[in-house]
């Protein structure tokens, strides 16, 4: 049993079995997150380059303790403390990474396709934490992972995807994800913010918050980048949470079992009202904790075997 | 492709758990102090049976656990796939108890040394006594049973697999063999 990739590039094109086989794993590693003693030695010996152009809080993190728990050496690179400073460009900086024998890179770029690009300059196993507005395939894996477990089935499932679509490699990632496990996905947000027709990744898309609403089985939130408004994308904050924000008085007219998710980090007030984000329904402190258990099975699943 | 020859039917194999079960209980009279971990994935209905004999001869109310030695394993780099991960599931305290570890196979040694490394993680036992349906020889680690069902000598081409009702719909324990070509 193993992938049938040799790298997590993104969602697209993945199949449902490999998707499936991530998820029962994140399952196993899930157990291993409320032992006493919560390191197993698996990969140990093993070298794994946290190659990080862009900030990022929980998504490192969340990667360099699955790497501790699963006994690797996580050695961690940020573009504002190193030579990419000094004008050195990726090919060069990945290259002389690899030369210090290195097993596997988590890579985060804001441009898009940069993991890609690093598979064709280096040997070591490549996985995207996020670039550009391409993907973010372990958040989605995450999240997927999260619904599972919380409503027992993936398929036929309603999942509304709501904020700044046209910005969000999450929401690409969850959309070929999701469609391929067969859910149904709809994005939702102000028009200057989702995809343009040409762009479309082929799931329904609407502007109308309360028709992406319908019938929903898990309601996911994206962060809304503040500086966007400057940018002309919509008139005010206040206006935006009206129209695409989550409250209690809203939340009560959903479905009783309906799930709110986001991956963080959220703009209270804004996307979510504190008390929805912090109420029953809210899910999001499980995903950080199931996004753990997804990225031990992800490194489990491509550090091993054949590309030992 | 397979030559097959049952070794036990479900019969002479429920006697060989039944055995072992009074074994452990002569051994562990202390029934304070008695836990049964399988190993993933026959061995946890095997100890799920020898816990349900305890438990009927005893009048006591123990659960197995189960543990998935997968990432314990010292082929992780070598094997060409990588194992399922299973769940470990011990739904008791394993500090100071005689803890029986439950195997369908015994052959090189090399599960049970993972599986001795995953249940360390958990606790402390007072001791981890070895229960096998079959010793198949071929050691490469000093490694022994405390338990055994049957004791067979076999070749490296040829493998021992148990069926279990849960899964396979019958309970029976067979010999198979790799000709060449396989």
């Amino acid at each position: 049993m193993g992938l049938s990739s040799r790298h997590l590039l993104g969602l697209e094109g993945v199949s449902k079995e490999d998707i499936e086989l991530i998820l029962n794993t994140a399952d196993s590693f899930h157990e291993v997150l409320d032992r006493e003693i919560k390191v197993v030695p698996t990969l140990r010996g093993k070298t794994i380059v946290n190659l990080f152009y862009e900030n990022s809080t929980r998504t490192r993190i969340s990667f360099e303790l699955a790497e501790k728990r699963l006994s690797a050496s996580p050695l961690n690179f940020s573009s504002s403390s190193s030579s990419v400073n000094k004008g050195e460009s990726l090919r060069d900086t990945i290259q002389n990474i690899e030369a210090m024998k290195i097993d596997m890179v988590v890579v985060r770029h804001g441009a898009a396709g940069v993991p890609h690009f690093l598979t064709q300059c280096t040997d070591a196993v490549i996985i995207n934490a996020g670039d550009g507005l391409h993907e973010h395939p372990t958040q989605a894996l995450l999240d997927i992972m999260t619904i599972r477990r919380k409503l027992g089935r993936l398929e036929g499932l309603k999942v509304a995807i709501i904020g700044d679509i046209f910005h969000s490699r999450v929401a690409r990632s969850n959309a070929w994800g999701m469609s391929t496990l067969g859910m149904n996905v709809v994005l939702c947000g102000p028009p200057t913010l989702l995809p343009q027709p040409m762009d479309s990744i082929g799931v329904p898309v609407t502007f109308n918050l309360d028709e992406a609403l319908e019938g929903a089985d898990v309601v996911m939130f994206l962060r809304l980048q503040l500086e966007r408004q400057a940018s002309g994308a919509f008139p005010t904050i206040r206006e935006y949470r009206e129209r695409w924000g989550m409250d209690t008085e809203k939340l009560n007219k959903l479905s009783k079992n309906v799930l709110i998710m986001h991956p963080g980090p959220i703009n209270r007030g804004i996307e979510l009202s504190s008390d929805v984000a912090d109420g029953p329904k809210s899910v999001i402190l499980e995903q950080v904790t199931n996004g753990v258990a997804v990225r031990m099975a992800v490194l489990y699943l491509l550090g091993g075997g054949e590309n030992a | 492709m397979k030559q097959r020859e049952l070794l036990m039917d479900k019969h002479s194999l429920d006697l060989a758990l039944t055995r072992i079960t009074h074994q452990i209980l002569e051994r562990n009279q202390d029934f304070s102090k008695l836990g049964v971990v399988g190993m993933q994935s026959r061995g946890v209905f095997l100890a799920k049976r020898i816990v349900a004999k305890i438990n009927e001869l005893e009048h006591l109310a123990l659960t197995a656990g189960t543990v998935d030695p997968t990432l314990y394993r010292d082929d992780y780099r070598m094997a060409l796939k990588q194992p399922v991960v299973r769940i470990t599931d011990i739904p008791f305290d394993i500090n100071h108890i005689n803890l029986i570890l439950v195997d369908d196979v015994l052959y090189t040694g090399r599960t049970v040394r993972a599986a001795l490394d995953a249940l360390v993680d958990f606790g402390r036992p007072k001791t981890i006594q070895l229960a096998v349906l079959v010793d198949r020889g071929n050691r490469e680690l000093p490694i022994r049973a405390d338990y055994v069902g049957k004791k067979i000598t076999t070749l490296p081409n040829q493998e021992v697999a148990l069926k279990v009702a849960e899964i396979d719909g019958e309970d029976s324990l067979w010999l198979t063999e790799f000709e060449e070509g396989d």
